[in-house]
């Protein structure tokens, strides 16, 4: 089974990022950068699936500018097996990234593609739906279990409330939440490794994506702060304001 | 202007998201209506026709919608879409699985999580586990929205009831299959929808130590149950009780962080909650900074004493 994997270069994970003071973004200069979290889950998947014999090949795909290279050797030293860079210094939106990705899952045709559920930048939460319409393939988002199963997959998903299964016919898109796996730290050895896999480099016109932007960010402000609170001494000073000031018991 | 609400449910009862969904509707388009789909859902809809100020509510039922399977869920919508100016979903695990895949088969750019409409095309949502907010302007003809139910009061139900219109149900499309589902049955009220919620961090310390403490102080309350996504990752607690950035948003009248040290991340799911009290014995715990009542404590000695004394 050939897998495929998205990534995406975010801001880490650690990073508090702070509004820029004209408002039109964050301020992403000399921050560190680093992928997407639950994209690192959905790498690790493929190279688990590899080592259990099911996938017999991972490619990683990113979208988006030039250091995004960095973030595709990451995914190798993990384990993928090749990488493809669709490179763009222009703004991405997800269903600009979903066409994208069509366009390469069309060329690769793999049997499987496990995106993250959201990327902790615009935390949009959208780009596997869209690819799994656009290629009109079957999805099962938020999953915390996969596996193969008489030729379909089958995969526990989270939802309101609890859990559910569902069977997919192959091929598939699938979309990691946290519980799916724990990524592995990546060895030395490997990050070398790494170093000597393949890494295309392609871009949407070669593609023949159009990718121009849909939504357009007006202005990007700070969120409103609350107001500082008090330090309360004991459980009894606790319960007396939240009885008589705050009133909400 | 002409919206769209697709009910949230489980073919028994209404979910409470969808009145803030309406509520988001009304503020984008002057008509709005509500899609119910599913299967021996008449219950449903009944409920949702006394929704105030709804215009009709359809009903869509049929084998290939009992299960909420998105494939088939994106395709009933896309066949109605195109009357719409706007499409609102509740931004739940079923609304953020189903409204990418319909903004696609639309062609249309999607809107995940507003909390703020400014205009019937421009938008606030939150951006970077909310330490920004972005205001975005739409200019597809069709907006698919996710909304963040927190951002936005529940239209009250009670009026006279609207009509409700059957619609075709959709063929299956074949392409994925229901096995089974397991919802924990419970009492507490939705964490969602929670008027209070107490929460628990890492420092609960173990899944039978999280059950112990804070199960009694969240039946005293009356409380939902949440938790941090370090009590999550070690195992302390389910995964649809994580509040924060990746998990749920939530704005009680009333959130108490146990043992939580207020990741950004965290911050993120409960910031916009009316009262927030944090009861950690780590005096620079980030979590102090945004809670009304701060108390530096054990918790393992003063959640009892809050239970007994309550």
């Amino acid at each position: 089974m050939k897998v495929l994997v998205a990534i995406k270069r975010v801001v880490d994970y650690n990073v508090k990022v702070r509004v820029k003071s004209d408002h039109t973004g964050v301020d992403t200069a000399n921050v560190k950068m680093s992928m997407n979290p639950f994209d690192e889950i959905a790498v690790e998947e493929a190279v688990r699936l590899k080592e259990n014999g099911v996938a017999t090949e991972i490619i990683a795909v990113s979208c988006g500018v030039t250091q995004c290279t960095e973030t595709l050797r990451t995914a190798l030293a993990i384990g993928a097996d090749r990488a493809i860079l669709v490179e763009t210094a222009l703004e991405l939106q997800p269903l600009a990234v979903a066409k994208l990705l069509l366009a390469i899952v069309l060329k690769e045709k793999p049997d499987l593609v496990i995106l993250g559920k959201q990327a902790i930048d615009d935390d949009c939460n959208q780009t596997g739906q869209m690819l799994a319409a656009l290629a009109h393939m079957p999805q099962a988002t938020f999953a915390s279990k996969i596996e193969l199963v008489d030729g379909r997959l089958e995969v526990s998903r989270e939802i309101d409330g609890g859990s559910e299964v569902l069977s997919l016919q192959l091929p598939a898109i699938v979309t990691t939440d946290l519980r799916l796996n724990e990524p592995r730290f990546i060895t030395l050895p490997n990050i070398v490794k790494a170093k000597k896999k393949t890494l295309d480099v392609t871009r949407p016109e070669d593609l023949g994506v159009d990718v121009t932007p849909r939504l357009q960010t007006l202005k990007v402000s700070e969120p409103s702060s609350r107001k500082s609170g008090i330090k309360v001494a004991s459980v009894d000073e606790l319960i007396v304001q939240l009885k008589t000031v705050a009133k909400v018991i | 202007m002409n919206a769209l609400v697709i009910a949230e449910h489980d073919n028994h009862t209404l979910k409470l998201a969808t009145l803030n969904t309406v509520s988001a509707a009304r503020l984008c388009a002057n008509t709005v209506d509500v899609l119910v789909m599913g299967q021996g859902c008449e219950a449903v809809a009944q409920e949702a026709a006394q929704i105030q100020g709804l215009n009709q509510v359809l009903l869509a039922q049929g084998e290939s919608l009992a299960h909420g399977l998105a494939e088939n869920v994106a395709e009933q919508v896309l066949a109605l879409a195109r009357e719409y100016t706007h499409v609102l979903f509740a931004s739940s695990a079923q609304g953020k699985n189903v409204a990418p895949r319909l903004a696609a088969l639309l062609d249309v750019a999607q809107l995940s999580d507003i909390s703020h409409v400014v205009d019937p095309n421009t938008f606030e949502r939150s951006i970077y586990a909310g330490n920004a907010v972005s205001t975005v302007l739409a200019s597809d003809p069709i907006k698919v929205i996710t909304v963040r139910t927190t951002g936005f009061d529940a239209t009250p139900e009670g009026a006279g009831p609207c009509p409700i219109k059957a619609v075709q149900a959709v063929a299956d499309q074949g392409l994925s299959r229901f096995i089974r589902q397991e919802v924990a049955k419970s009492d507490r009220p939705e964490l969602a929808g929670a008027k209070i919620i107490v929460s628990g961090g890492r420092a609960m310390g173990s899944a039978e130590k999280f059950n112990d403490v804070l199960i009694p102080l969240a039946d005293k309350l009356g409380a939902a149950l949440g938790a941090s996504r370090a009590a999550v990752d070690a195992g302390y607690a389910p995964n649809d009780w994580q509040v924060g950035q990746t998990g749920k948003i939530v704005a009680p009248d009333l959130y108490v962080a146990v043992g939580i040290s207020g990741a950004i991340q965290h911050l993120a799911g409960m910031k916009d909650s009316k009262v927030i009290v944090a009861i950690n014995k780590d005096a620079e715990a980030p979590i102090f900074s945004v809670a009304d009542f701060s108390l530096e404590a054990d918790l393992f000695s003063a959640v009892p004493e809050l239970v007994a004394k309550l």
